[in-house]
């Protein structure tokens, strides 16, 4: 963002803004140390803004991986008090159906408890009474305390706060280099990924938490991180057809996992693993939207006639650990590594593995590294201090806007900062999600927004039915206006935006989907002449 | 692939098929008028949307706005039943029952019941200013709205008193669903169409036993009254189609909610019954062109008229058949209004918070039947008709009605062959 921070020697820097790098940077603030995060894109831009949304009970993992399903489920209390505007408390279900081994929920639910994991085992009928979306075939049920979680706005609250607390932002600013001097990391070199001007930045300590990407920052530092990218595809659909998480009660396996959140539903996910040179670019193929498609019928069939809105694909940091190069026992665990005493280069930690439902504990982990070797003597806070939009949950209520209401589900609290006195602040510019100018506005002064793909993370514009094709442009006047951006970087940033959706109806391109993306391409091609600017 | 697996992406949630285009909210005559109504997208199938994710996301005032019109339905590339989506929410989202205004509005046959058996008082009383401002207030009905007139005789009374017994000397029959307007407000429409069926050689009998169609209930959160009463209407119309009568109508608002409403919004089997049911004016077109009657007019008979497309006439595509009818009478000028709703929607413009909506929608309306200036104005609907007289210098008639009036009776009855 700025150039206009005092260059000052910072105490921490940490890279990546993901969910990991931002409760990192929160943590670091809370302690008092002067702490910058450094990213290369916008926040979420990795695996955060990739995955199923899926507030994790930590019953998936309680019979394969005990030590991730206790994580979990404390996380996922923690969770439900500190940023209780960005999790939907719905409850889960773990189905078994006529194809599957019955005995196996008895062993289940036996981890589950052992994992201080709530699980109920329901009848059938009672299921279907909960979630009539449910497959009525099925012939066993268990009750969790499964969730959605909405990871942008999780990650921007943590920044949000982490400012609060005197912490420096840089996004779009990607690290080219550490600087080393002496055997010890003292800070990073910076390239400006939109305006190509390079800078440093120096610290006492650099933290990793660049996700899969960590592993390419270590070896800049000649340090080698035995990373195994796993990719996972994922499958976005026009409404909640579910209003609980339903998961297959069996071994984890492909999508097996659907996740109400906002106003769709998520399948996922697939899991290859493939190239680090690839992971820039991942792309969803036919054969993953079939097996997603297939598996997710068999939790809801309502899926076989239901509009699929995008596919999407993320890739897991999968780390294995150091006696065990060949990736075979790979855990989900988190991986915090000292790299003055694991290879001998000080100032420098890493931060992976993990999965989005720890991040705070992985942030807390490193954090108190941190704070060990700079010798500060301060208790980590995250687990009690409730985030930004936090405090009372605003409750909907008739008296306010419907789009008030949409808004307070994205900003809690804070939605009430969000102008809405005059007309024009209320005109909607997404009228899926319910995007007003005031909104964009407020986004655009409080969370770090110059293009629409950042706009889309923080407040939904064009994630909805139409995909962007009634609101891209009018998101993009609106923004252009409170940023002063000039029209030639507003049109292409529009293009941008609109390939982007593109992208992910392009898996998807039958049906309802297919129409709208031509319609899409008529208004933005044959009307505007986007493509001949 | 997943060709086969998602074979038709077309759900019971129909709202999918919608591409966001808005044609639906260029066409929707509330929102040409009120900034205060989301639109029929909006308020339809984006709405329901996020009311799946949380009740608590229905408006009811909104979404209370609509007049259910269904224009929108009729503008949708894609066939989306937006004006069913925003009813259908009504339905299942409205929580407490209707007030006192909307239960005397919606209950047509129990205050027509009561009204034209004192018909005179009735009528006097609605027409005071004292009342009318006590019902402006404390009922909420707005002051300017002028009362439909009760009749002193239903029609029924009259049917069986004067018209029943010779009905049974035609070789053919038809039935009629009258409806409330007719039995209690304009016996007159019936009686025009006895007069015109008879002369083309069809008795008429009344159904078994008929209650109102129930749009007003529907409309005002009566759902379950307006359910019981379409089961006995679809009873009626079975038991009368098994005797080989097939059903006429003469108001297209009832027709259109028998039709095609109680499936979607009461999820009452109607199939059968929708074979049945007929416009008058639909009927009497397609005997005409299978060459199975004749009509003949009088010579003398001249007026200029203006034909109004009642809204759910637009909706059923019907509106063809009454023009149809009428552009065969030799001394008819007909000139077609543009096709825009005149804003009354039935009880919903008498409703004070409604009123100034109602008249802005109907206002370009008026203004085409005042440069008109023709003899009558002609429609399908008796909503409009209030609403057309009481907005402008016309008087409104059904199509039935000029039927009735420019038919030769004699002559007609020679070339059907019933001269005695």
């Amino acid at each position: 963002m700025s150039s206009t921070i005092a260059k000052k020697h910072y105490d921490v820097i940490v890279i990546g803004g993901g969910a990991t790098g931002a409760g990192t940077v929160r943590d670091c603030a809370l302690r008092g140390l002067k702490t910058l995060i450094v990213e290369r894109y916008d926040f979420t831009t990795g695996a955060t803004g990739r995955n199923h949304g899926l507030l994790h009970s930590g019953a998936r993992y309680a019979v394969t991986d005990s030590e991730s399903a206790t994580e979990c489920i404390e996380e996922n209390m923690v969770l439900r008090k500190i940023a209780r505007h960005c999790v939907e408390e719905h409850d889960g279900l773990f189905i078994t159906l006529p194809e599957d081994d019955l005995a196996y929920q008895a062993k289940f639910v036996a981890a589950c408890q052992k994992a201080g994991i709530r699980a109920d085992i329901i009848d059938p009928e009672e299921a279907k009474r909960l979630e009539p979306a449910v497959n009525p075939t099925l012939i066993g049920a268990v009750r969790v305390p499964d969730g959605s979680v909405d990871p942008f706005r999780l990650t921007v609250s943590n920044i949000m706060d982490a400012q609060m607390h005197g912490a420096d932002v840089l996004t779009y600013h990607e690290v080219t280099d550490l600087i080393i001097e002496n055997g010890k990391v003292c800070g990073v070199r910076l390239l400006n990924t939109l305006n190509g001007e390079k800078s440093e930045e120096r610290a006492e300590i650099v933290v990793n938490a660049a996700g899969i990407w960590g592993s390419l920052i270590a070896r800049k530092a000649g340090i080698t991180i035995n990373m195994f990218p796993a990719k996972g595809s994922l499958l976005v659909f026009g409404h909640r057809v579910n209003n609980m998480v339903i998961n297959r009660c069996r071994k984890p396996a492909n999508a097996d996992i659907l996740v109400p959140g906002d106003a769709i539903t998520v399948i996922g996910t697939t899991s290859d693993r493939v190239p680090i040179e690839t992971v820039d670019d991942m792309r969803v193929t036919p054969e993953e939207v079939e097996v997603l498609l297939k598996e997710g019928i068999q939790l809801a069939p309502a899926l076989a006639t239901t509009r699929i809105l995008r596919a999407y694909a993320g890739v897991r940091p999968l780390v294995a650990s150091d006696n065990d190069p060949s990736g075979r026992s790979i855990s989900r665990g988190i991986v915090c590594l000292d790299h003055e005493t694991r290879d001998g280069l000080a100032g420098f930690v890493t931060i992976t593995g993990g999965k989005l439902m720890t991040y705070r504990l992985m942030a807390e982990t490193v954090t108190d590294l941190v704070c060990q070797k700079l010798a500060v003597n301060q208790k980590c806070q995250t687990a009690s201090l409730p985030l930004p939009g936090t405090a009372e949950t605003p409750s909907l209520s008739s008296k306010k806007s419907y789009a008030f209401n949409a808004q307070a589900g994205r900003h809690g609290v804070l939605a009430d900062n969000i102008p809405a006195k005059d007309k024009m602040d209320n005109a909607l510019v997404c009228e899926c999600e319910e995007v007003t100018v005031g909104e964009i506005k407020y986004v655009v002064e409080k969370q770090h927004v110059k293009t629409l793909t950042q706009l889309r993370r923080r407040t939904r514009v064009g994630m909805g039915t139409c995909q962007s094709e009634l609101c891209a442009m009018r998101a993009a006047h609106v923004l252009g206006a409170a940023c002063g951006i000039s029209v030639k970087e507003s049109t292409a940033d529009l293009a941008d935006f609109i390939n982007e959706r593109w992208k992910g109806m392009y898996p998807v391109g039958w049906g309802p989907t297919l129409n709208e993306a031509q319609l899409m391409s008529n208004v933005y091609q044959g009307l505007c002449g986007l493509d001949k600017q | 692939m997943s060709d086969n697996l998602q074979l038709l992406s077309i759900s019971d949630h129909d709202l999918e098929q919608c591409l966001k285009c808005s044609i639906c909210t260029v066409y929707c005559p509330v929102s040409g008028v009120s900034t205060s109504y989301p639109g029929p997208k909006h308020a339809g199938p984006d709405g329901e949307r996020y009311r799946m994710k949380d009740p608590s996301f229905f408006d009811e005032k909104a979404l209370k706005m609509c007049l259910n019109c269904k224009r929108c339905e009729v503008a949708c590339p894609q066939g989306v039943k937006i004006g069913d989506i925003i009813q259908s929410a009504r339905i299942k989202y409205t929580k407490h029952g209707p007030s006192l205004r909307d239960f005397t509005l919606a209950n047509t046959d129990l205050v027509g019941g009561m009204a034209t058996l004192a018909a005179p008082i009735a009528n006097f009383a609605v027409s005071l200013s004292p009342v009318k401002a006590v019902m402006h207030s404390v009922l909420g009905i707005d002051k300017h709205r002028t009362f439909p007139a009760y009749a002193s005789q239903k029609f029924e009374t009259w049917y069986k008193r004067y018209a029943a017994s010779s009905q049974k000397k035609f070789a053919k029959q038809v039935s009629y669903f009258h409806g409330c307007y007719v039995n209690y407000n304009f016996p007159q429409l019936g009686k025009d169409l006895v007069k015109v069926m008879n002369a083309v050689g069809y008795g008429v009998q009344l159904l078994d036993k008929e209650k109102c169609c129930g749009v007003a209930l529907i409309a005002n959160g009566m759902s379950k009254q307006a359910a019981r009463q379409g089961e006995l209407n679809l009873k009626s119309i079975g038991a009368a189609a098994k005797k080989g009568m097939e059903v006429i109508t003469s108001s297209s608002t009832c027709t259109f909610t028998m039709r095609d409403e109680y499936g979607h919004l009461l999820n009452l089997d109607n199939k059968a019954a929708q074979d049945h049911l007929f416009l008058a004016t639909r009927f009497l077109y397609q005997l005409i062109e299978k060459g199975e009657i004749k009509l003949a007019f009088r010579k003398d008979y001249k007026k200029k008229l203006a034909y109004h497309t009642a809204c759910h006439m637009e909706r059923m595509g019907w509106g063809v058949y009454s023009t149809g009818m009428l552009k065969m009478i030799p001394g008819v000028e007909l000139i077609m209004l543009d096709s825009v709703c005149c804003g009354i929607a039935g009880t919903y413009g008498f409703k004070k918070e409604n009123y100034e909506v109602s008249q802005k929608i109907g206002a370009p309306l008026f203004q085409q039947i005042e440069s008109i200036h023709p003899d009558n104005v002609v429609t399908d609907c008796e909503t409009c008709k209030w609403q057309i007289e009481m907005s402008t210098s016309a008087k409104v008639l059904n199509p039935v009605s000029i039927l009735a009036e420019a038919l030769d009776v004699e002559e007609t009855r020679k070339m059907n062959g019933l001269i005695d």
